[in-house]
């Protein structure tokens, strides 16, 4: 079960190359400044554009060069969202959900119309025109759409893009219902880090029209040859559970592979899967675990890898706090001062913690 | 009124309605191909299939007697397939008629297509539509005003049609005798009254055809 593509394309001003090998389950994020070749990529990989190349989806070739194969979008398996819903104007939510289920052999369906609506919550907008729906409703029924096609793979074009936060909001709870519930894997385009740090489970970091890189997300989150930026800075995301909340001071405990850390309780119940983002500005790094600081998460570690970063006067360091991956960010001066090497056990001071989903 | 004007009227509104039935046939194709594609051709062929809108009614209609008369390629074809000639007859001002309304199909249907734009054709693709099912399942339904523009005025302009039935039709009472050149004998003949009547029927007709056209636009923007 996996994704593999490769594609090659040149347009002049605008050039794409690329070889992926993807996970069948789970999120993807394609992620990568606008112009890097996203959404070309992503379209590629619908047949909705055409470019030489290889494209296996969970078995099935979809596209062969070599042997003259090239499906035509109609006849794969696919589930697209567009970054504008593109509902059918004509056609009431009820009938745009039911326009491709209808055009799919009965065999072939094997999602629960039901469960789709329920678990995007549009039972009760079924019977409106798309003009009668609010941005975030139309996008929540044209992802509907492509699921009760019973795709092999969900392909979504920055589907939260064209939304205002607030609609935002309302929707990512549903994508992470998507991410926990779906069998199929979900290839999600994106540039926002929020959505990174929430949805993905791999990341394929874009840049000029080829992959720069692509991994588990923690591992690659955390590599110092090429930090990939959430936002204005460096950081890694860990997944856990809560595991213990405290009462009296208003705290939860996460608990992940091999340590655990305290966070502000937000109201989730123990035993919720959890992800949490930490900024590698936010990790400081002592030889000595401090009682005597206000630094609430202090965790053992051994340092990895010490690199530059982009500004002289800093450096990152990798660390590995049982086998979780962290990076922090310290001035080259301290490195020097306390003589990191690598295999050196450290303790790492966590400032900020942030739950992200 | 006299029954030799209301047999005209009767074949005007035939003639109508099978060149409307005959162009959207026909401007269909060629206003989606004018809408979508990126070809070097684009630009002559939508000159041609816009050449009557600038050209004297006579012009065509001296070019189709050429064409379809006993020495003209079309005159050639038709004979040779055993349908006879078309000039004076019927069939021949329906020729004539399609070709000199064409433009008033093509380009309300085409305007709609454009402004259809790719995308939903594309999320119909990826909802499993071949070609033809998006085509009649989507992109029709939604250029549905342009199609009903494009109707009303083929309809029109074709009652309205002069000049080429005149060149290629003559004037044979029941086969090519339209109200237009009923109207040009009448007044040849100085008989004025029943000029009056066919006249301002025309008129009425074709205010109605306005606002049945304004009442479409305002329908579009509802």
């Amino acid at each position: 079960m996996s994704i593999r593509a490769q594609f090659r394309l040149d347009r002049g001003e605008f050039a794409l190359d690329v070889q992926l090998d993807l996970p069948g389950r789970g999120v993807s994020v394609l992620f990568g400044p606008s112009g890097s070749g996203k959404t070309t990529l992503l379209r590629l990989i619908a047949g909705l554009e055409r470019a030489p190349g290889f494209l296996q989806v969970n078995g099935e070739v979809w596209q062969d060069d070599a042997a003259k194969i090239f499906l035509p979008t109609h006849r794969r398996a696919l589930g697209y969202v567009f970054q504008e819903a593109s509902l059918f104007p004509h056609l009431s939510a009820r009938r745009n959900l039911e326009y491709g289920m209808k055009r799919v052999p009965p065999a072939e369906r094997r999602v629960d119309v039901a469960h789709v609506i329920a678990l995007l919550g549009i039972g009760h907008l079924l019977e409106r025109k798309p003009a009668r729906l609010s941005g975030g409703e139309r996008q929540r029924v044209a992802i509907a759409r492509a699921l009760a096609t019973s795709p092999r793979i969900l392909l979504m074009d920055e589907p939260l893009s064209a939304l205002d936060l607030a609609r935002k909001q309302e929707i990512l709870p549903y994508l992470e219902r998507l991410h926990d519930e779906l069998e199929i894997p979900i290839l999600y385009v994106s540039h926002a880090p929020d959505e990174v740090a929430r949805l993905a489970d791999y990341i394929v970091a874009m840049d000029g029209g080829r992959v720069a890189a692509q991994g588990p997300l923690g591992e690659t989150l955390a590599r110092l040859d090429l930090p990939i930026r959430l936002g204005e800075d460096a950081g890694v995301v860990l997944e856990g559970e809560i595991a213990e909340l405290d009462a009296e001071w208003h705290l939860a405990r996460v608990a992940f592979a091999g340590g655990s850390l305290w966070v502000r309780d937000s109201g989730l119940p123990v035993g919720q899967h959890v992800r949490v983002r930490i900024l590698a500005r936010d990790i400081s790094v002592a030889l000595e675990p401090h009682s005597d600081s206000s630094i609430l998460n202090v965790l053992p570690a051994t340092v990895e890898q010490l690199a530059d970063d982009t500004h002289p006067a800093l450096a990152l360091v990798k660390l590995n706090a049982a086998s979780a991956p962290l990076v922090a960010r310290i001035t080259r001066r301290s490195a020097a001062k306390l003589a990191l090497r690598p295999g050196q056990a450290v303790w790492a001071q966590i400032k900020a913690v942030a739950l992200v989903g | 009124m006299p029954p030799e004007d209301l047999q005209a009227i009767w074949l005007t509104l035939r003639l109508a309605s099978i060149t409307t039935a005959i162009l959207l046939v026909i401007a269909t194709p060629v206003a989606w191909w004018l809408a979508h594609t990126r070809s070097v051709w684009k630009g002559p062929v939508g000159a041609l299939v816009n050449l009557p809108l600038v050209l004297p009614p006579t012009v065509l209609g001296f070019y189709l007697l050429i064409w379809m008369g006993p020495h003209g390629p079309i005159g050639h074809l038709t004979e040779s397939l055993g349908l006879g000639r078309l000039p004076f007859t019927f069939w021949g001002i329906v020729v004539g008629s399609v070709l000199f309304s064409l433009p008033f199909a093509v380009q309300p249907i085409q305007n709609a297509f454009e402004a259809i734009g790719t995308r939903p054709l594309e999320a119909a693709a990826t909802l499993r539509a071949g070609f033809l099912d998006r085509f009649f399942s989507v992109a029709v339904p939604l250029a549905r005003p342009g199609f009903l523009t494009a109707i009303v005025l083929a309809f029109a302009h074709t009652v309205g049609e002069f000049g080429v039935v005149l060149m290629l039709g003559g004037n044979i009472p029941g086969e090519t005798l339209v109200v237009s050149v009923a109207i040009y004998n009448r007044v040849e003949a100085l008989e004025y009254g029943p000029a009056h009547v066919l006249a301002g029927s025309m008129v009425a007709f074709s205010f109605l055809v306005l606002l049945s056209l304004n009442w479409l636009g305002r329908r579009r923007e509802a």
